[in-house]
């Protein structure tokens, strides 16, 4: 499902003495099956336009279409149901929207709001529980029993639970230790590759929009400045400085080896595991000549 | 929704209001509770209401704004005023459908009381608008003070106002954001009937209620980490101080008051 934002121009609390603007004129496509990040640093509308992926916001100009549904500032509410449910988004934190009694039934709530049937939602639970790596005891569990990190994976099958066609995360893995981290990615791309899940990922971390998107958008005091594939994004290091963002750990790495070596590698390493096969690589010509 | 409350809310400024000090803007706003009732004329009424926009024009906050942020206490009026042109049985019949009869100082006493109300309202909103939390707190403490002969818990009491209006905007947004992450769920609490929005409240009050909880937890252990032990011996940083203007705004009402027992039937 293709989602494209057109000339999108959000304000909060609009006339009022609170009012604040929050995008200007954002243009953004998202194409069906891309994995998208939105980088920028904080206060930069990253979140404001996460929300008007699934119209929880609905833009003060401009429009945006979800699939086949065009969202506008006079757009009634009830167009926009099946919208969230194609859309799933994870907030950041989600733990703190688990509510009922069991972990099953606070999974199968997004979708039996959806009008899936019991059984199928259950069915849908108990899956999702085990691909996100916990035991099956925790779906009789209170979600409030648990740790935080099984919380987060709670969440994030409830979410997951709805079925969605484009799933919008929103800083994922804040607060996780980095091996949970990892396997939170790891499985989001998974899902992504395995499914064609269309993935939106709002963070603050260059390593993971590297190494997991294949376009990354930058966000800049309410616009979209500068949207490409990483290679592009992360090639010029002032421009970014521009936006106070920096270039991922890999990247940084092997610009100072480039530098102690006075050569220059093929290409742009966006993770480490690609730089240790460059510069091995790299070394074994050296050694060759 | 919510971003258009403003009850609790405050919004800087540097007007007239603003600047007084906050044990007059309180004092003025208790004694102007009982100077509405003083009121039971059309003349003594319309002179409340202009007297309340004079006030509203001195803060400098929009009309527009303000109006629009009472929209929840508007229906509360309309209501009160629906009740008293109903029920009221006095005067003669100005109005007859059917069993409906309505009489005219049913219509009086309504737009009576909705005036009272909508002046009381606006004034109060007026305080909290101008004034911080803080000050509102200090003041209210400082006014206390005297009942501490009686062992009232004064301190304690004011810690607590400020503490909950501290956290009125904090829950707000939370609030704000639960309810969006429930609605991506599917959960609707805009639309649909009134059983359907009821069960809609549930997911909603519990992350909420748990947060709050572990906020007041974190709190209770930040105060005392840094050695809270109440009031005593306790110093101030902002000094509240009062000043001419501050006397002129109190004798202000005081005349408004005589002018109103003056008119007054």
């Amino acid at each position: 499902m293709d989602i494209t934002l057109q000339q999108v121009s959000y304000a909060y609390s609009k006339n009022t003495p609170f009012e604040k603007r929050a995008l200007y004129d954002v243009d953004l496509h998202i194409p069906s099956g891309s994995y998208q990040a939105i980088i920028g640093h904080t206060g930069s509308g990253k979140s404001t336009v996460l929300q008007h992926l699934n119209a929880l916001l609905k833009p003060t100009e401009g429009s945006i279409k979800i699939g086949d549904v065009e969202v506008k500032a006079e757009k009634k509410n009830k167009q926009l149901r099946k919208v969230r449910q194609k859309v799933g988004i994870v907030f950041q934190f989600p733990e703190h929207q688990l509510f009922d009694e069991t972990v099953l039934k606070d999974i199968m709530f997004g979708p039996m709001n959806f009008g899936v049937s019991e059984e199928e939602a259950k069915r849908r639970a108990i899956e999702l529980v085990n691909l996100l790596g916990l035991p099956n005891e925790v779906l009789e569990k209170s979600p409030f029993d648990l740790s935080g990190g099984q919380m987060r994976r709670v969440a994030i099958a409830g979410v997951l639970a709805m079925n969605p066609e484009v799933l919008v995360l929103d800083e994922p893995t804040a607060g996780l230790d980095p091996r949970g981290r990892k396997e939170i990615m790891d499985l989001f791309y998974h899902l992504h590759k395995e499914k064609g899940l269309t993935t939106v990922l709002v963070t603050h971390s260059m390593e993971d929009a590297a190494r997991y998107a294949d376009r990354i958008a930058i966000m800049h005091d309410g616009k979209c400045v500068l949207a490409g594939t990483p290679q592009d994004i992360f090639s010029d290091e002032v421009r970014l400085m521009d936006y106070r963002l920096e270039l991922p750990q890999s990247i940084k790495f092997q610009k100072k080896v480039e530098q102690m070596m006075e050569k220059k590698l093929p290409v742009l390493c966006l993770t480490e595991e690609m730089l240790a096969e460059e510069l091995a690589q790299f070394l074994k010509k050296e050694r060759e000549l | 929704m919510l971003e258009k409350m403003i009850f609790g809310r405050f919004i800087p400024g540097d007007s007239f209001i603003h600047r007084l000090d906050a044990r007059a803007k309180l004092i003025f706003v208790f004694l102007f509770i009982a100077v509405v009732f003083i009121a039971n004329n059309w003349i003594t009424y319309a002179i409340l209401v202009v007297f309340t926009f004079l006030i509203i024009r001195m803060s400098r906050i929009r009309l527009y704004f303000l109006i629009n942020g009472l929209k929840p206490v508007v229906i509360l009026i309309i209501f009160t005023f629906l009740l008293h042109l109903f029920f009221t049985r006095e005067g003669a019949v100005i109005f007859e459908w059917k069993f409906l009869k309505i009489y005219e100082e049913g219509l009086r006493q309504g737009i009576f009381i909705s005036i009272r109300f909508f002046v009381l309202v606006i004034l109060t909103s007026i305080l909290t608008l101008t004034t911080t939390p803080i000050s509102i707190t200090d003041a209210l403490e400082t006014l206390l003070n005297p009942l501490k002969k009686w062992k009232l818990p004064v301190h304690e009491l004011a810690l607590m106002m400020s503490i909950s209006l501290r956290f009125i905007p904090t829950l707000m947004d939370e609030t704000d954001k639960i309810m969006k992450a429930q609605m991506a769920r599917g959960s609707d609490m805009t639309t649909g009937s009134m059983k359907e929005r009821m069960n809609a409240i549930v997911p909603l009050l519990i992350p909420l209620f748990v947060s709050a909880f572990k906020r007041a937890e974190d709190l209770a252990t930040a105060m005392e980490v840094r050695g809270y032990k109440g009031g005593e011996g306790r110093t101030r940083y902002r000094k509240l101080e009062w000043a001419t203007k501050d006397t002129v705004i109190i004798v202000t009402l005081l005349i408004l008051a005589v002018v109103l027992i003056y008119f007054r039937s």
